[in-house]
C-alpha cells in the first residue's frame, strides 16, 4: 500500500502516582493518502493517547515506544524544529472540545492568522484573503465580521468549523480528528461530518477519525481499527468489519447496540466491567468478558494475523465468529 | 393499564437572562429565554414516552416541571387522582439524571442515602428500613455489600444503578430519566437499558426517557414527542414516527442519525443551519429559517399541534388519544417528501 503515515508497535506508558498505566500497547496502523481511517473503541481504550502520540502532543511523563513514520522519517525522534514543520505543513489536528483548543482572548481571525503566519509565506494582505477563504471553505458565512468575533460568541458547531479552518490553514495532508462531533447535536454532527468528507476529497487529505460511535464509522470511514484496553483488536474495510467482525470484542460491541431487533427486546450487554490497564493481562485483555474465550486466551496474547485481504485480527476465535447468530 | 396518568396543558416556562451593562444603560429589556412554550402532552399510565430534540430545546426544563423542580409560568400539570391513590404529588414522579454522581452525597454510604429517602417519605417503619434498602439494591442488581460503600467506589454504570435505586426508594409511579445512559459506554449502556425494561415490567412504572440517541428511542419507547425551541412539534407512536415522520424537522433529525446499516451519508445535509437563539425565537413556525419546504405563511402564522389529516385510520381523529399530532402547515405535503 502507498502509505502516508505508518505507525509501528506504538506503546505509551504513563508513570502516574498510583503506578504505571499501559495506555497504548503495540499498535500498528497505516493510512494511505486520501483515506479516512476510523479508530473506534470505548472510553479509556487508548484512542486519544494514540492520536496524541502520533502528533507528539503528549507530556513528558509519558514513555513512548515504537515508530511513527511520516515520509520516511520517525516523528518520535524528530528534533523539535523539524517536528514543528511537519506539524504545520503535514499534519493538522482537531479535538472534541474546540473551546479548550481555541484561545478565548484572541479573535478567530487572529488565531487563523497565527496559523497562516507560522505555516505559509503569505504577507498580511494574502493572509487576510486566505482567512476569509478558509471560513468560506468550512461553511461560516459572513466571514468579515465573523473573523472579528471571539470563540465565546460562536456556537459549538461554529467553533468546530473554526477549529477546522485553523487546522486547514497550513494545507495538511493528514487531519487527526479526535471525536470532533461527540459534543454536538446529531444535526450539527451531520453537517460537520459532511464538511470533513468534502474537505478530504476536495483537498486530497487523509483523516484519522477517532470516535466511539460505530454509526459514525459506518457512514464516514473507508477502513476502521477497533481498540480495546490499549490494544488493536482488528482492522479492515469498514463494511466488512462491521458486518462480519473477526474479533470477539467487535462482535460483542455490535451486538450490544440497540439495533433493528424487536422493539423493547432486551439488549445484549457485554458482561463484566471495562478492563484495568494498570495490570495488563498476559493474554487477551477481553478474556474476562468474552463469551468465546478458550483457556489459552487468559495466558497467551493473540497476535495480529491477516484474515483476509486488507483485514487483520488479533483473536483466537477469528474463524468461529459470525457462524451462529 | 390505559388512561392518562398526567396531563400537561399549555405549560410555558421562561427564564430571565442576564443583560450587559450597556444594554441596561440603554434601557433594553431583560432578555427572556423561552425554554418552554405552550406545551401540551398527555402521559399514559405504564407507557414509555421518549422526548427528543436538539440541545437547548427544553427537554430538561420540561422534565423539571414534571417532577416539580420548576414551577411553570403558565399552564397546568395535573395528575390523575385515581392513579395517585393518595400519594403526594412530589413523590409520584422521580428523576434519574445523566450524572448520578452529581446528585449523590459523596459523604453518605449508598445504604444511608437510600435509607434517608425511605425515611423522609415515611414509607417504612424504622425497623424495616434496612430490609427495604436491601430490596432496592437487589432490584437494581447491586450486591448487598454496596450499602456500606461510598459513591466514588463505583463505576459509571453502577452509579447509574444507585441513582435509579434512589429514585425507586420514593416508590414513584413515574420515572423521568434525563439522558440516563448518555455518559456510558455502549456495553454498559445496554445493561442500564435492560434494567429500565425490567423495572417497568416488575413495578408497572411509567417512564419518560429523554435522550439525544434516536436509535435508543426507537428501541425503548412506545411514543415519542419531538421538541423544537421549547415546543412539541410532533408526537406519535414510536413505530409510526420512525416509519412516517410528518414534521420536516423530525424528518431531518432522523436522516441525520448515522446508522451501522448505512454505508454512505445520504446526499445533502439533513438539516441546514443551527438552532436559533431561544432569546428570540423566529415568528410564525420557529423552524421556518431551516425548513426546506417553508412557504410565506410559515413566517407569520404559528402552526398548531393537530392530528395529521393524512395519517391512517384513528390516528387522524382529533379526539383520538393515539393521534399522530404534528405542528406544520404543510404536514400532508411534508409526508410526500419524507425520506424513504
Ligand atoms: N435556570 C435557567 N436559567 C436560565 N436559562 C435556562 C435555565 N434552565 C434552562 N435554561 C435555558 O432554557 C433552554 C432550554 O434548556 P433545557 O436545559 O431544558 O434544554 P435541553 O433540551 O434539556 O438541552 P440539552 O439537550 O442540552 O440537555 C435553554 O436555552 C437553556 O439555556
Ligand atoms: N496523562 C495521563 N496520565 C495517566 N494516564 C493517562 C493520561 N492520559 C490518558 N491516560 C489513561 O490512558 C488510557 C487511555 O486514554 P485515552 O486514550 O484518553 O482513551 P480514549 O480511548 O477514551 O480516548 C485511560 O485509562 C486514561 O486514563
Ligand atoms: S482472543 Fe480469546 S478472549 Fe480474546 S477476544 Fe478472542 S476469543 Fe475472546
Ligand atoms: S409550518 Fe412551514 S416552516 Fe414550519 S415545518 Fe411546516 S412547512 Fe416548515
Ligand atoms: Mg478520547
Ligand atoms: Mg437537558
Amino acid at each position: 500500500m502507498n502509505e502516508l503515515l505508518r505507525v509501528e508497535q506504538l506503546g505509551v506508558v504513563f508513570h502516574a502516582a498510583r503506578g504505571r498505566v499501559y495506555a497504548v500497547d503495540g499498535v500498528d496502523l497505516a493510512i494511505a493518502p486520501g483515506e479516512v481511517l476510523g479508530l473506534v473503541g470505548e472510553s479509556g481504550s487508548g484512542k486519544s493517547v494514540t492520536l496524541r502520540a502520533i502528533a507528539r502532543l503528549l507530556h513528558e511523563e509519558a514513555h513512548i515506544t515504537g515508530r511513527v513514520l511520516w515520509q520516511g522519517r520517525d516523528l518520535l525522534t524528530l528534533p523539535a524544529r523539524a517536528l514543528e514543520q511537519v506539524r504545520g505543513a503535514g499534519i493538522g489536528t482537531i479535538f472534541q472540545e474546540p473551546m479548550a483548543a481555541l484561545n478565548p482572548v484572541l479573535s478567530i481571525g487572529l488565531q487563523i492568522d497565527e496559523s497562516l503566519r507560522a505555516h505559509t509565506g503569505l504577507d498580511a494582505a494574502g493572509r487576510r484573503a486566505r482567512a476569509r477563504e478558509l471560513l468560506d471553505l468550512v461553511g461560516i458565512a459572513d466571514a468579515a465580521s465573523r473573523l472579528r468575533q471571539y470563540p465565546h460568541e460562536f456556537s459549538g458547531g461554529m467553533r468546530q468549523r473554526a477549529m477546522i479552518a485553523i487546522a486547514l490553514a497550513a494545507n495538511p495532508k493528514l487531519l487527526l480528528a479526535d471525536e470532533p462531533t461527540t459534543a454536538l447535536d446529531v444535526t450539527i454532527q451531520d453537517q460537520i461530518l459532511r464538511l470533513l468528507l468534502r474537505l478530504v476529497s476536495e483537498l486530497s487529505m487523509a483523516m484519522l477519525l477517532v470516535t466511539h460511535d460505530l454509526g459514525v464509522v459506518a457512514s464516514t470511514c473507508d477502513r476502521v481499527a477497533v481498540m480495546y484496553a490499549g490494544r488493536l483488536c482488528e482492522t479492515g474495510p469498514t463494511a466488512q468489519v462491521l458486518h462480519a467482525p473477526r474479533h470477539a470484542y467487535t462482535d460483542a460491541l455490535l451486538r450490544a447496540l440497540p439495533g433493528e431487533g424487536a422493539a423493547r427486546a432486551r439488549l445484549q450487554p457485554i458482561p463484566g466491567m471495562p478492563p484495568r490497564i494498570d495490570h495488563p493481562s498476559p493474554g487477551c485483555p477481553f478474556a474476562p468478558r468474552c463469551t468465546h474465550a478458550e483457556p489459552r486466551c487468559d495466558r497467551e496474547r493473540p497476535a495480529m494475523q491477516d484474515v483476509a485481504p486488507g483485514r487483520a485480527s488479533a483473536c483466537f476465535a477469528q474463524d468461529r465468529l459470525g457462524v451462529a447468530a | 393499564m390505559s388512561g392518562d396518568i398526567l396531563s400537561v396543558a399549555g405549560v410555558s416556562k421562561h427564564f430571565v437572562g442576564r443583560r450587559g451593562v450597556l444594554d441596561a444603560l440603554r434601557g433594553r429589556p431583560m432578555p427572556v429565554v423561552h425554554a418552554l412554550e405552550d406545551v401540551s402532552l398527555a402521559i399514559r399510565r405504564g407507557e414509555t414516552l421518549g422526548i427528543v430534540g436538539e440541545s437547548g430545546c427544553g427537554k430538561s426544563t420540561l422534565a423539571r416541571c414534571l417532577v416539580g423542580l420548576h414551577q411553570p409560568d403558565a399552564g397546568s400539570i395535573a395528575w390523575d387522582p385515581a392513579a395517585l391513590g393518595g400519594r403526594p404529588r412530589f413523590r409520584a414522579s422521580q428523576m434519574v439524571f445523566q450524572d448520578p454522581f452529581g446528585s449523590l452525597n459523596p459523604r453518605l454510604t449508598v445504604g444511608s442515602a437510600l435509607a434517608e429517602v425511605v425515611g423522609v417519605h415515611r414509607l417504612r417503619p424504622k425497623s424495616e428500613i434496612g430490609a427495604r434498602v436491601r430490596e432496592l439494591l437487589e432490584q437494581v442488581h447491586l450486591p448487598a455489600d454496596a450499602a456500606q460503600r461510598y459513591p466514588h467506589e463505583f463505576s459509571g454504570g453502577q452509579r447509574q444503578r444507585i441513582g435509579i435505586a434512589r429514585a425507586l426508594a420514593a416508590e414513584p409511579l413515574m420515572l423521568i430519566a434525563d439522558e440516563p445512559v448518555s455518559a456510558l459506554d455502549v456495553s454498559v449502556q445496554a445493561q442500564i437499558v435492560n434494567l429500565f425494561l425490567e423495572l417497568q415490567e416488575r413495578l408497572a412504572l411509567t417512564l419518560v426517557f429523554i435522550t439525544h440517541d434516536l436509535r435508543l428511542v426507537r428501541h425503548l419507547t412506545e411514543r415519542v414527542a419531538v421538541m423544537y425551541l421549547g415546543r412539541v412539534v410532533e408526537v406519535a407512536e414510536t413505530q409510526a414516527l420512525f416509519a412516517d415522520p410528518r414534521h420536516p424537522y423530525t424528518q431531518g433529525l432522523l436522516k441525520a442519525v448515522p446508522t451501522i446499516a448505512q454505508a454512505t451519508r445520504p446526499a445533502g445535509p439533513a438539516i441546514t443551519g443551527e438552532l436559533p437563539s431561544p432569546l428570540a425565537p423566529p415568528p410564525g413556525c420557529a423552524f421556518h429559517p431551516r425548513c426546506p419546504i417553508a412557504v410565506a405563511r410559515c413566517r407569520t402564522e404559528r402552526p398548531a399541534l393537530l392530528p395529521d389529516p393524512a395519517a391512517p385510520g384513528l390516528a387522524r381523529e382529533r379526539s383520538a388519544p393515539d393521534a399522530h399530532r404534528v405542528a406544520c402547515h404543510l404536514a400532508p405535503q411534508a409526508a410526500a417528501t419524507a425520506p424513504a
